[in-house]
């Protein structure tokens, strides 16, 4: 569909209105769109002498870019996520350099926690996991995509997004609404019809919140809840990558294990390094780290879901405080000593 | 020798980038050495040589610091030739975005970080467009998804780049950019060799020490704006 551009018959406004976001090749290279009813070859021929030393090129050069910036676009639309099944993770070596004798395989879909006390090593895992790290990390782990090493290209390049990450740190930084980045997203990812899209990425993330955003609200505006609310919604919804990785959210104000579920639910590996004991138990599966090295892999036990529950309820009762208190309101004990003096 | 030519705006994490990219390389037994770039002052020369890292500074001072540069370049390579270096790395600015100290034949860096905005790979000229390889950094404090926007609008301003994130803090990334590098070719001499993008002219009055406003003191390459 993109190769039936030809430079000496097509013009440049048949092209845009063919190819919508060839535009932004002409806008990225402060290329102006008067002449635009010439064909391709002659546009570029017939620019003037004195933007040509403003942009301080020649017209083969941005000719030979505008080739290429059709290629690209052209990939980036047919390479629409990357197809992996499963993850796995060989040991390596712990700080004292005592071998870890582990080989852990993840599946599309499953959600793993990562425990361990401060400095431990969580998020070297996670860094090993980003890295698709080939023995050649501090730890000299190993990470294999569907039982093999794979290819450099998509260890390096970051136009194979195998890993999103998500963590505490990372905050919105563009000044834009909350509308226009989410169309910019979209765009970059080459989706055509994105409206559907955008409104459940908004459903979700105010779900997860609990304090609504508007769509035409600054992005940098957002509360820290709302914006880890709607990093969440956008990385299910928007996101290419197979492979999440969370490094703490606990503070984050938003619904922990609502968001969890949202993101494995939309068949992704799920990494959430945690020392919310909640998060901790809401996988199935949790890594236990400690000094650097892999110490333990853990299935959640029987017993520890009844403790689950019990953290799950202690928990809605702090957010009915906290949602009681935050709207003006007054606590009060309960006198019936078996709910254990709360009040609900 | 290979000169590879590093640039990018300021503070976007240039010299980060060379001393993780040096400490990869000289465990590959290359032997490096930076050329810097700068106006008026710098401190990079003691932070490269805290490291351990030959170090040679250029201050343009009132010169426009392209033309400074090459007019210096050629010196620079020679000088990095006799020494017996194989990579030399020369760091510069870019401060009107408008600069480019890319030279064809020479592997081309230039380093932005995730904080500029969609809006900056447009504002920046050829030091980014003509890049061989586009290292961004600061992917750290941003959100997932304004790191994919940012690469892709970097793929939209130079589609046949290679772009590369790279942590400026803990290095992250820099080894495999070590290791493209050492695959790109050696050059005997600069001589003769042509810069990627023509520098930006400038011959008026003001170029030679008039400091007066007014049109009756503007001479030479002038261009009014157009504001009505």
């Amino acid at each position: 569909m993109i190769e039936d551009y030809k430079t000496d018959t097509c013009t440049v406004e048949e092209l845009i209105a063919s190819h919508p976001y060839v535009r932004e090749f002409f806008a990225m290279n402060n290329l102006p769109m008067e002449n635009g009813y010439r064909t391709i070859a002659s546009y570029f021929a017939t620019l003037p002498y004195t933007l040509l030393e403003d942009l301080g090129t020649q017209p083969p050069v941005l000719l030979g870019r505008f080739h290429a910036f059709m290629r690209e676009m052209a990939n980036i639309r047919e390479r629409q996520g990357v197809d992996i099944k499963s993850l796995t993770i060989r040991g390596g070596r712990d700080k004292r350099g005592n071998v870890e004798d582990i080989e852990l395989r993840i599946g599309l879909g499953d959600l793993v926690s990562i425990v361990g006390p401060t400095g431990s090593g969580k998020s070297r895992l996670l860094a090993d996991i980003e890295w698709m790290a080939q023995r050649d990390t501090p730890t000299g782990r190993q990470i294999l995509v569907d039982d093999e090493i794979p290819p450099a290209s998509w260890r390096f390049s970051s136009d194979h997004k195998l890993v999103a990450q998500l963590s505490q740190n990372m905050n919105f930084v563009m000044d834009v609404s909350v509308a226009e980045f989410l169309v910019l997203h979209a765009q970059s990812r080459m989706i055509d019809h994105y409206d559907q899209k955008i409104a459940e990425i908004i459903r979700a993330a105010n779900g997860l919140s609990g304090e609504a955003f508007e769509l035409d609200a600054p992005l940098t505006s957002l509360s820290g809840g709302q914006a880890r609310a709607l990093m969440v919604a956008d990385t299910a919804f928007l996101s290419v990558s197979p492979i999440v990785l969370i490094d703490e959210i606990e503070n984050a104000g938003i619904n922990r294990t609502k968001a969890l579920a949202l993101l494995s639910g939309q068949n992704k590996m799920v990494l959430i390094a945690t020392h919310d004991p909640l998060l901790a138990l809401s996988a199935p599966k949790r890594i236990v780290v400690c000094n650097g090295g892999i110490m333990a892999v853990l299935d959640t036990s029987d017993e520890e879901r009844q403790c689950l529950r019990q953290l799950q309820a202690m928990d809605d009762i702090q957010t009915v405080y906290r949602d009681t208190l935050r709207s003006g309101d007054s606590l009060r004990m309960c006198r019936d000593r078996a709910c254990g003096g709360f009040h609900i | 020798m290979k000169l590879i030519t590093v640039s990018g705006p300021p503070s976007s994490g240039k010299t980060s980038v060379i001393v993780h990219l040096i400490a990869d390389l000289r465990h590959r037994a290359s032997r490096c050495a930076v050329v810097k770039f700068d106006c008026l002052a710098t401190d990079d020369d003691a932070l490269y040589a805290s490291h351990g890292i030959d170090v040679r500074i250029g201050l343009s001072g009132n010169l426009c610091p392209d033309h400074f540069f090459v007019s210096n370049i050629d010196d620079c390579f020679a000088w990095g030739r006799r020494y017996g270096y194989d990579i030399l790395f020369s760091e510069s600015a870019g401060l009107c975005n408008r600069c480019s100290p890319h030279i064809e034949g020479c592997t081309a860096l230039c380093v932005i970080d995730n904080l500029m905005g969609a809006g900056a790979p447009r504002k920046i000229g050829p030091m980014l467009k003509t890049a061989d390889i586009v290292v961004v950094t600061k992917g750290d404090v941003v959100s997932q998804a304004e790191r994919e926007i940012f690469a892709f609008k970097i793929r939209q301003a130079n589609p046949s780049c290679l772009i590369l994130h790279i942590n400026g803090l803990s290095g992250q990334g820099s080894a495999y950019l070590s290791e493209v590098l050492l695959r790109t070719g050696d050059m005997q001499t600069l001589q003769g060799k042509e810069l990627r993008a023509s520098l930006p002219s400038a011959l008026c009055s003001y170029c030679l020490g008039e400091t007066r406003i007014g049109k009756e003191k503007q001479k030479g390459n002038v261009r009014r704006m157009e504001l009505d």
